[in-house]
This record gives C-alpha cells, structure tokens and sequence, in this order.
C-alpha cells in the first residue's frame, strides 16, 4: 500500500462526508415539496406533467397502494424494455444493424432469454449483463430500453427508502406519500439536475457522445480494429449516480471510452456514494435527529474503510507465486503498480482499483474498472462479502438506506431488550410486525444466493441441453477448485444483491443461468421492497414514544459498534460457510503455491 | 409507628432447585418431548427433527455394520442431540415447577370444601364445591371454608383469607357494603355468612389464581411473539447456509479430487450449533419464571403481557398516602408563642395528648419526649380528658384546675377568645406559614395563659423513597403523585419526596383525564387503585395492579391484583418487567454470539480433508482449527456437548432474571453488552477447548 493510495482514499471519504448534508438537506426538501433552488425553474414541469397524466400529487397512498404502483410501474416498465429488445431490429437509431440480417458477423443474438435476463436486470436496477453492449444492442436500446431504468429504477429505490424514512418520521399516520409524485420529483429535481453537469463534464473529459456507425480502423501493426461509439455520456453519468453500473460498452469503466482519465474515475466514484451518503442526512432530518443519520453514515464509514483496507492490502500483497519466480512486485519499488496488477488498468493503479471495487460493491453499483475476478482470493472476498451483507455500505440509492435500517431496526430488537424495555428506534416501538418484515428481508436474500449457487452447483443437466448447452450447470465456470465456486456464489450474489458487477469467468448467456440469474434479481429486489414499504407502513401507524433516560440511544458510538456487530453477524454467519469453501480455502492454497 | 420498610419483607421463598420441583421437571422433561409441544417452540423442534434423522441414521447404519469407531462418534452426537432437547425442556419445566407446586396447594383447598345448598323450601343439601351455580345461595358458619365466589346477603363474619393472600390476620366480612365480597377458599372463623354465589363453576377467583399460577392459561406475549420470528428467521437463515453446505462441498470435492463431503451427523451438529439454542431452549422458560417472580411478590398477574407492559412503562401514577407518605401527620415542630418557652409548649401538647390514641396524637408524645420530657405519673393529678369531638374540633386535658386544649387554629382562637385572651398576629403567622409549607397547624392553649404555641404537623415521607425515585428517573420513568391534598400542600411534599410532579385535588376524572394525556403522548402509564372509582383508570391503565382489599369492580378492572395491597409495589413489578425483558435480551445475544466459536470448531473439521494433497492428510482449511481441538470428531462432539451444556448452565439465569440496577439506559447497555456480547463471543473458545481435552482424554473421540 502506499500513501499516495491512502491520500486518494481519503481524499474520496472527506468529499463524501462534505456532501452528506447539503445534498441531503436539498432531498429532503424536494421530497417535502418544500421550496429549493430549483422550484421556480422547474416547477411547472412538474405540475404540467402530473395534469397531463391525471395525477394527483397530494393523494396520500397507503403502504399497499404505494407497492402496487410501484409494481405495476415495474411490471410495465419491463415489459416496455423487453418489448424494444426484442424489436431492436425493426426500430431507428441502430447503425450497426443489431438483430437484423445484416448484422455483423460478430454480433451476439438477443434471444428471448437474453431479453428477458436483460430488461429485468434494468428493471431491478441490477444492470447485470450476459451481454457486451457494443455488439448485441442498437443506441435505442440502450438509450430507451436501458437509460431509462437507470434513471427510474434509481428513483423507485430512492422513493422507497423515503417512504421508509416517512414510515419513522409520520405519527399515527396511514399515508406514506405519493408514489408518482415522488418519482416524479426524484427524477426532476435530485438526478436530472446532476447528471446534466454530470454528462457534459464527462464529455469534456473525452467520453463520445454521437450516434455514429462504429469507426473501423487499422492498426499500426495492420490489422483490423472497430471502435465502438454512441451516446455514452449521457448513459455513464446516470450509470454511476443511480448506482446501476450497466457498462455502455463490455469493459465498463475499465474502457477508455468509458472512464478515460484519473479524473473522471475519481468523479465517478464520488458519484456511485453520492446519494446514498446524503440519504443519510435525509433521514436525520426528516426524523427531527440528525445525529441518528450520522450514526448510520458512521457505521457506513467504517465498514467502508475496513472493506477497502482488506481489499487494498490483499491486492498490494499480489500472489506469492508470482514473487516466487523472482518477478518484482513489491508495491515499495513499483508504487501503486506493484501488487496483483492482473486484470487492472496500469492508469489507475492499485488504490483506484481496490477502492473502485469496494466502492461499487458497497453501493450495488456494479460498475467496475478492474476485474473483479482477477483479484486475489481475499481481495475479491471483499467484494463478495460486501454484495453478501446487503449493500448497505451505503449502498445503493435508497437500497442502501432501507437496508441499512432493516440492519437498525434488527439492531434495537435483538439488542435493545437488554435495557429492559420493548425495543423503540428513533422514537417507534420495534414490534410483531417489523421483526417479521425485516426477517422476511434477510431471508429473501439468503434463499436466494445461497439455494441457486447450490443449485447451479449440482445441476448435472444433459449435454447440450436446451436449458444450458454446456451441459452440467458447472461446466459453465472458466476455473475450477474454489475460483469456480466463487464465480458462481459471485453471480448469484450480484444478481440478488442487484449488484451486476460480474466474477466474469462464468459463462451466463444460457436460458438456465438468464432465467435464474432473472429470477434472482427479481426477488432480490421486489421481495425485499415489499417487506420494506410494509414495515414503513406499520410504522408509520404507530403513536411516537419519546425518548428518556430509559431509551436505548441510537445515535452513540456504542450503537454504530452494535449496528456493524450485528450486521457481520448475522451477515457473516449466514454466508461464512460458502465463502470458506470459495475464497478463504483459495487463499490457504495459493500460499501453498495451488492455484486455479 | 409504621414500618419504614418499602419492601415487604418477601415470603420465605423456595431455593431455586427445590429437589421436589426438579424430580418433577426431569420427568416433564421426557413428556415435553410429544411434538405437539415441540411445534410451539421452532427452534427446538427443528432440534428435535434433526435428533430424530440422525436416530434414524444411527439405526440404519447400526443394521449395515459400519466400523466401530465412527459408531461410537454417530451413538454420541445423536445422544447429546436429544440431550439439547431434553435440557430444553427441563427449563421449561422448572420454570412451570414452583407455580405447580403453589398451585397444588390451592387446589387442595377447593377440592375439599363441601357446601350447604338452600333449596326451594328452606331445605338444605351437601353439594360440591365445584357443583355450585351462580345465584346459589349457600350457607357457611364457623370452621367451614366458603365454596366460591359470592356476595353476603346475611350475617357478620370474620375470615381467614391467607388461603389467597398469605396474610392470616382475619378480616370482617358482612351484608351490604364494600365489605360484602368474600372469595372462594377462604374459611369463616367465627359466626355465620348466607352467602349467594356470584360465579358458575371454573370461573371462580381461585380457579382464575390456579390458572394462572400453573401456567395452564399462558399466552405467548407480544415481545416474545417477536423475539419468536426472529429466532425462527434465524433458523431458517441457519438451515439455507448449513442445507447449501451439501451441494457445495459435492461441487468441492469433485472439482479437488480429494476429501469428502460431509455427513449428516456433522451437517445436522453444526446446524443445531448455529441455530439460537441457548436462547430459543430458554425462552419459555424465562416468561414463565418472569411471571412466576411476580407471583413470589404476592402480586396476581393476570397475562404475562402486563408483567411485559410493566418494563415499558413511562409514567407512575402514585398515589400519596400510604405509598409515598406513611399515611399519617406526625408532629414535626413546636412554635411557641412570645414569651413561651419550648419546653412550655412541648408539656402542654404532651398533656393534652395522652389520651389521645390517634397517630396525629402518639407523634405529638413522642416529640415531646424528644424535648426531655419523660412519662409522667398522671393518676395522682387526677385528669380528666377532654376527647375530640366534631363540634368542638379539639381535645385536651383538665388538669390542676386548668384546661390545656389542642386543635385546628380555628376552634383554638375561639376557646382562646371565649377566655378574653388575645390571639397575636405572631401566631397567625405562625399558622400560615405551617400550612404554605404543606402541613397542619395544630394549635394548643390553656385556659390561663392562652395560645402557648403551634405543633406542626406534616406527612412525612416514608425513607429511602426520594432515593428510590431518583433511580426512576435514572431508568427513564417520570413519577407523579395523586393526592387529594390541595394544590400547595401537594407541591411542598412532592418536592420533599422528589417526584417528578403531581396531580392535587385528583378526582377519578381528573386521574383519568390525566392517564390518557400522558397516552397520548406515547407513554405508558402505570398505577394503583383499591376502590370502585379507581376502575375506569385502571382499566385505561397499561398497568393496573388493584389491591385485594380493594372492592371487586377495582380488581376486575386492573391487569394485576396485589395480594399483600402495598402500593409501593408497583415500583417492584416495573422492575421485574424490566429485568424479563431484559433476560431475554442478554440470552439472544449471548446465543448468537457464540456462533462465532462454533464455526471454528466445525467448518475445519467438516471440511479438514478437503484440498488435502494425499488422502489422511489435512487439508488447507484444518488452518481454521484455531482452537487446536484434537481431531475433526472431537471438535464436532465438543461444539454439541458445549451447546447442549450452554443451556443447563444457564437455566438459573433464565428462573431468576439477570442482575438488575437501575441505571440509565445507556448504562445498562454497556454493562450488559459487555458481559453477554463480548463474555458470549469469548467464553466459548475456551468452553469448547475444554470439553476437546475432556473427551479425548475419556477416549470418547480419537485424538487425532
């Protein structure tokens, strides 16, 4: 490790922590209609557009109304999505003739499965993908059918951790707010502001942004290159900020065209903790005790740091082996450049890739500028460790938050009883109903990564099956031993946590791992919001019981210790078995010089 | 004088392993075992299933001869399994034990008891107790226990109640009144009662106290509900991450050629490690003995939710007399008038006082004493005592040819008056400023000198009490008082006594009025009540506890009747609330802390072969084997033993409740948090390694 790695870690915490409470201050205001900034300028837009639609922004939705509407905006949000998808080849904006007879000779097909996989990826805000975006999708596709749930789908997250927070902060209340016009000021108001400046400054900083057949070219050794274009500006300021991580183009951030600069990595990983660090301060606010979203912040701070040093000094390690054969390494003699350099950009470094990692595991980014794959056993353990406990590191946006709280609420319950009162948290009691919802949370997760990798472990289907050509379910993987069970823990885990980064090394373009990779990122995120927006209701129900001496305080360092306790506990002991069998038994047999 | 005592001096209890109780616990213990029971409780039964499996596999495998040494190894697992269950079970049984015992008793006495029946006719017949009818009419004289339930329409009797309050100081009970309810149990000492019987069978309040006490009525309450979900999620989540185990160890050694994927017995043991045991075995067991510790205090709780509710509560509506203050004036100070010395005074308040057997009266003797005046020899003086009256408005001695007189200021200035004697302003004064400070003036004149002086006369606080609301308010409950006083008196003694505030002139509305502010404010309220205009706010009341001397609409009102009626111990019910939600808390951490430990005694020895380089050699992962246990069998026997043992060691606990002081929350936290989080993350490490050397040294597991 190094220090000017360190420096730039910091660097990135302080300006996260710096913009916590301006920012969060501003969504607290958009979401309580209050006056902002903005307001004068944007504001009728937002009344003409809830008149065009027949929307009426005061209606108080309950905790049932609010989930139907966000499900069905989901559902038909999809199905739209899969519908493009599979049109593609008869719609405008596809230069390069994507799903048409003219497609080139190196264009991936999109199959019902791939579609599917696809649109509900997007929908889930999980941007996973079977699929490399330069060779499969048209710029509609990408702009209408993807853009779009970027943005939406980072919205709906937000709306329900509001609704969450309203949960806490209402009094005897049914209401939790209105769906559609949260949405709607979420999108105007908090991202569409943002990533304007967001897009133009990464254009300037050298991202394309044209709807260009892609350019043929010819390289200095003579042979043959194509370099994608697009609109890829507008789509990447949305990816980081809305926390989706869908790579424009295959290499996500990793590519030139993507991130072309030490600068615009930095800007980008600021951007993926943005939200979900303000949220924080949202929350405070909105409760009337602003010190209670600090303790959240600081328990998100630590875990954070605990993560990227872990990752760090894994990486800045490297493999043993490679020493062995006497090939300098040391991250003293080389900087930021030594260490396990493999499958890391040499612009980047060791730092900015360990932190990228940890970061974009943190939030369910997903975005990555190395691979992921190629880390060390224990290096790449954090990223799995971090989509495994829930991203709640803060997280995704608004995911991030409710997660987070789900993790509170656990908190208060299991320890608040030991000061002899019915767990309250931030002045509401912590009964039947929210234990239930929150269990149902934690379960949801863990039947879903644990049951499907164990599934997809055995599953010993015929060669050449329809389901997976490849046969046995484990014939997908590229490395055997514990690396392969990684990559498969790892997309399962990343489907649900609604991550998308990749372990790559896994083959997933087949209808058996598209439909269960769906179905994963379907109940990652709908089985888990449901829950969530049902215990906001509840509490919101509930009368506020104020604090006294006899409250068990929620805003001490002693709580921030619990909160990151239970979260590793509960967390760690659910998936410490399967990660043993993956990247700690890996780890033990590469210092025994065994690799895979 | 009254006992200055807060606290009762509690009934000789029973040790907490009374040999009769746990004869009868291990017994119940075995009878637990029946699923139905099971099924209550998710956690064991999922032990239950899982010692059931391997019963079966222990069989099969007994039947297809496998080698010696793994036998021995699958014989002990599957044993110490069932073990956990039984231990489980015997907790539970324990905790029901002390209330069966007393409930033994109890239904002795009703069974027992025969009736004399009135028939249309004016015949009589004998009949069962239990056969009674409500609007029966029943007679009972002297030495017969009354059958049930009912109100006197004729007679005057005493009886002996201790049947149901432990108090055997009989008590008057006769026809009309507030004196005309007598309960079922109790036995007429003297004369005779015609009682008409207010209940039908089985609903009697000895059958009611028999429930209760036996547990047969207990209901899950809400907090133990939740805590329920918890443990059966975490269960859950437990069975996914063990359950995968399988399809990934098949992947594991199929892809490293080596090793193998663990059998059932390891899967099942390191399942009922991880699942929260400790606490999910104790968790009735704790309820049970939470209400039970209640009941030592002689208080009756009617459902184990408001023994819960009890811990919650915010607010304590106390009321003045008889809780906070000794229930009588005493004597406190002698003002002498101009001219009169103290002494002067003291003699004559003493004279006048002799006679005077109310406590006002004995208070005013005593501080006289206080100012060196002894017993005096009266009969050689030949006094004649002049007693209180409600015309008069005093008493007082005649005495030498002199009449010392004492009473309200009032009829003291008029005696004074009557004499051509003047009253100064100074004693006016005097008499003012006793009152603003919340006593009584009693003034005292004779018929010669006048107004000699004032004795001031105060409630006074009972001891230890400002302490003990001091520690109220360190636990977060705010204490009010409710006199009938007015506002001025109130306020002086609320703040000699160091409530928080206080509610004077309190009328049954305005206590109402004022529990349902403090509700809707999101507070809890508790409080206690002995008459029939007390009913309303006891039932709004989240703690209602009535007294047993209180009339039956107060008791049936309130969620606990306090046998002894000692209201100060509302105070001690908040605090066994308390310390029962606070066991369960400290076992659930302390159970899931102790998973850490588990894990690294089990994976390494399930998965210690794995990755091996040839076959007997340890694989990579026996690295995890921080604990150095002896061999993968060891360590996996040692992780079930110490589990199973976990629970015995705890049952103490679970029946008397973690210590409690009372202390801010925060506190509170630390204290516990440090012994049962940290103290459950540590402890089993070397608890483990412990039981490893053990059984390795007993040969029950191979040592390498």
């Amino acid at each position: 490790m190094t220090a000017i790695g360190w420096f730039q870690i910091l660097l990135f915490a302080v300006i996260i922590a710096l913009c916590a409470k301006p920012l969060g201050a501003y969504i607290y205001a958009v979401l309580e209609s209050k006056n902002h900034f903005l307001s004068r300028l944007l504001r009728p837009l937002e009344t003409n557009s809830y008149r065009l639609v027949g929307i009426d922004p005061d209606h108080d939705m309950t905790w049932i109304e609010y989930s139907q509407s966000l499900l069905a905006f989901s559902l038909v949000s999809l199905l739209f999505t899969y519908a493009i998808l599979r049109l593609q080849g008869l719609l405008p904006f596809n230069p390069m003739q994507f799903s048409t007879a003219n497609a080139p000779s190196w264009a991936t097909a999109l199959t019902p499965d791939l579609a599917f996989n696809t649109a509900m990826s997007f929908t889930t805000n999980t941007n996973w993908q079977a699929y490399s975006g330069e060779n499969t999708l048209s710029y509609l596709s990408q702009m209408l059918g993807l853009a779009f749930h970027n943005w939406v789908s980072a919205a709906a997250g937000i709306v329900v951790a509001v609704a969450l927070i309203r949960g806490f902060a209402r009094r005897t209340a049914q209401g939790l707010g209105n769906f559609w016009a949260d949405m709607t000021r979420t999108c105007l108001y908090i991202l569409l502001p943002i990533c304007f400046v967001y897009s133009l400054f990464l254009v300037y900083q050298g991202v394309p942004q044209n709807f260009n057949a892609y350019t043929e070219a010819t390289t200095i050794e003579g042979s043959k290159q194509i370099i994608p274009q697009g609109p890829i500006a507008s789509q990447e300021s949305i990816k980081m900020l809305g926390t989706n991580g869908g790579g424009f183009l295959n290499a996500n951030s990793s590519h030139p065209f993507e991130n072309p600069t030490p600068l615009s990595n930095f800007i980008q990983l600021l951007s993926i903790f943005l939200i979900p660090a303000a949220l924080t301060y949202t929350f405070g606010k909105a409760i009337g005790d602003t010190r209670q979203g600090w303790t959240l912040l600081s328990a998100m701070f630590l875990l954070f740091f605990a993560g990227v040093f872990i990752c760090y000094h894994f990486e800045a390690q490297g493999n043993p082996n490679v020493a062995r054969q006497n090939v300098e390494i040391s991250t003293k003699t080389l900087g930021d450049t030594g260490g396990n350099m493999e499958g890391k950009e040499v612009r980047f470094g060791l730092a900015n890739s360990a932190l990228f990692a940890t970061v974009t595991t943190d939030a369910s980014c997903g975005a990555v500028n190395a691979m992921h794959d190629s880390y060390t056993p224990l290096g790449g353990l954090i990223p799995l460790l971090n989509i495994q406990l829930g991203e709640i590191v803060f997280g995704g946006v608004g995911a991030g938050l409710y997660g987070m709280l789900i993790y509170a609420v656990l908190t208060v319950f299991i320890a608040g009883l030991m000061v002899g009162r019915t767990p309250e948290y931030v002045g509401k009691k912590i009964e039947k109903k929210e234990v239930k919802m929150a269990m149902l949370f934690v379960l949801a997760a863990a039947f879903c990564i644990l049951v499907f990798t164990g599934l997809a472990c055995i599953l010993n289907l015929p060669e050449k099956s329809l389901l997976n050509p490849q046969g046995a379910t484990w014939n997908n993987i590229n490395n055997s031993g514990p690396h392969g069970l990684s990559e498969i823990l790892y997309a399962f885990s990343s489907a649900t946590g609604n991550n998308g980064s990749a372990f790559a090394g896994l083959s997933v373009n087949t209808p058996f791992y598209n439909t269960l990779l769906a179905l994963a990122m379907f109940i990652g995120r709908f089985l888990m919001i449901v829950p969530v927006l049902a215990m906001a209701g509840s509490l919101a129900q509930k009368k506020y019981v104020p604090a006294t001496s006899g409250t068990f305080p929620t805003y001490t360092w002693l709580f921030t210790l619990l909160l990151i306790s239970i979260i590793l506990i509960v967390g760690a002991l659910t998936f410490f078995p399967a990660l043993t069998l993956g990247p700690i038994v890996e780890h033990f047999l590469m210092n025994e010089h065994r690799l895979f | 004088m009254q006992d200055l005592d807060i606290i009762p001096p509690k009934k000789k209890t029973k040790p907490l392993f009374d040999p009769l109780i746990v004869k009868r616990a291990g017994t119940d213990a075995f009878l637990k075992l029946h699923p139905r029971h099971l099924a209550k409780n998710p956690v064991m039964f999922v032990v239950a299933a899982g010692s059931f499996i391997t019963t079966i596999m222990l069989v099969r495998n007994i039947c297809s001869g496998i080698n010696h040494s793994e036998l021995i190894f699958e014989i002990q697992i599957t044993l110490w399994l069932w073990v956990t269950v039984l231990f489980a079970n015997f907790a539970e049984a324990m905790a029901e034990g002390r209330g069966k015992a007393q409930a033994d008793t109890l239904k002795r006495g009703r069974k027992e008891a025969i009736a004399l029946r009135e028939l249309a006719g004016g015949k009589t017949e004998s009949v069962a107790a239990t056969e009674l009818k409500k609007n029966d009419i029943v007679f009972v004289k002297a030495g017969e226990v009354i059958p049930s339930d009912g109100e006197v329409i004729e007679g005057v009797a005493t009886v002996n109640e201790s049947a149901i309050t432990g108090e055997s100081a009989p008590v008057i009970r006769e026809s009309g009144g507030d004196r005309s309810a007598v309960t079922g149990g109790t036995t007429v000492l003297s004369d005779w009662l015609r009682i008409r019987i207010t209940v039908d069978p089985g609903q009697t309040f000895l059958d009611r106290m028999i429930s209760l006490v036996e547990g047969a009525a207990r209901q899950k309450t809400p907090n133990e509900i939740a805590l329920d979900i918890l443990l059966a999620g975490l269960t859950i989540v437990f069975l996914l991450a063990v359950s995968t185990l399988l399809p990934y160890s098949i992947y594991s050694v199929h892809s490293a050629g080596t090793g193998m994927a663990p059998d059932v017995f390891s899967l099942i043991s390191l399942l009922v490690c991880l699942i929260p045991t400790t606490i999910g075995g104790l968790l009735s067991a704790i309820g049970i003995a939470g209400m039970d510790r209640v009941l030592q205090h002689n208080v009756l709780a009617m459902s184990g939710k408001a023994v819960e509710a009890a811990g919650d509560v915010d607010t304590l509506l106390l009321d003045k007399t008889g809780t906070i203050t000794l229930g009588n004036r005493q004597a406190v100070e002698f003002v002498p008038a101009a001219g009169v010395s103290i002494e002067e005074l003291a003699d004559a308040a003493q004279l006048s006082s002799l006679s005077d057997e109310t406590p006002e009266g004995r208070s005013i003797v005593v501080l006289a004493k206080q100012h060196g005046l002894r017993e005096r020899e009266l009969s050689s003086k030949e006094p004649e005592f002049i007693p209180f009256t409600a015309q008069t408005r005093m008493s007082g001695v005649n005495i030498n040819g002199n009449e010392i007189r004492k009473g309200a200021s009032e009829a003291i200035f008029k005696f004074v008056k009557a004499n051509n004697l003047p009253v100064t302003v100074e004693i006016e004064r005097s008499v003012t400023s006793i009152a603003q400070a919340g006593g009584t003036p009693l003034a005292v004149a004779d018929r010669k000198r006048g107004i000699l002086g004032v004795v001031h006369l105060k409630d006074v606080v009972k001891g230890g009490m400002k302490e003990r609301f001091l520690q109220l308010r360190a636990m977060g409950i705010r204490t009010i008082m409710i006199t009938g006083d007015n506002p001025l008196t109130a306020a002086a003694i609320a703040s000699e006594a160091g409530v928080d505030d206080f509610l004077a002139e309190a009328t049954p509305e305005a206590k109402m009025q004022l529990i349902q502010k403090e509700q809707t404010g999101g507070r809890l309220v508790a409080m206690t009540g002995d008459g029939t205009n007390d009913a309303p706010a006891l039932a709004a009341a989240d703690v209602g506890v009535a007294m047993n001397t209180g009339t039956q609409a107060a008791k049936e009102a309130g969620n606990m009747i306090d046998l002894d009626s000692n209201p100060t111990k509302l105070i001690e019910v908040v605090e066994i609330g308390k310390q029962l939600l606070m066991t369960r808390g400290a076992l659930t951490t302390f159970s899931i802390a102790n998973d850490v430990a588990k894990y690294f005694a089990i994976l390494p020895a399930m998965f210690g072969t794995l990755y091996a380089l040839a076959p007997g050699q340890h694989g990579p992962l026996w690295q995890l084997n921080i604990m150095g246990l002896h061999s993968p069998e060891s360590a996996i026997l040692s992780a079930v033993i110490f589990n199973a043992l976990v629970i015995v060691a705890l049952i103490p606990l679970a029946l008397r409740g973690i210590k409690y002081r009372p202390m801010s929350a925060e506190a509170l936290l630390s204290r516990n948090l440090l012994i049962y989080g940290l103290g459950g993350l540590i402890v089993p490490f070397p608890g483990i390694w412990l039981i490893d050397q053990i059984v390795v040294l007993m040969r029950l597991a191979p040592a390498t």
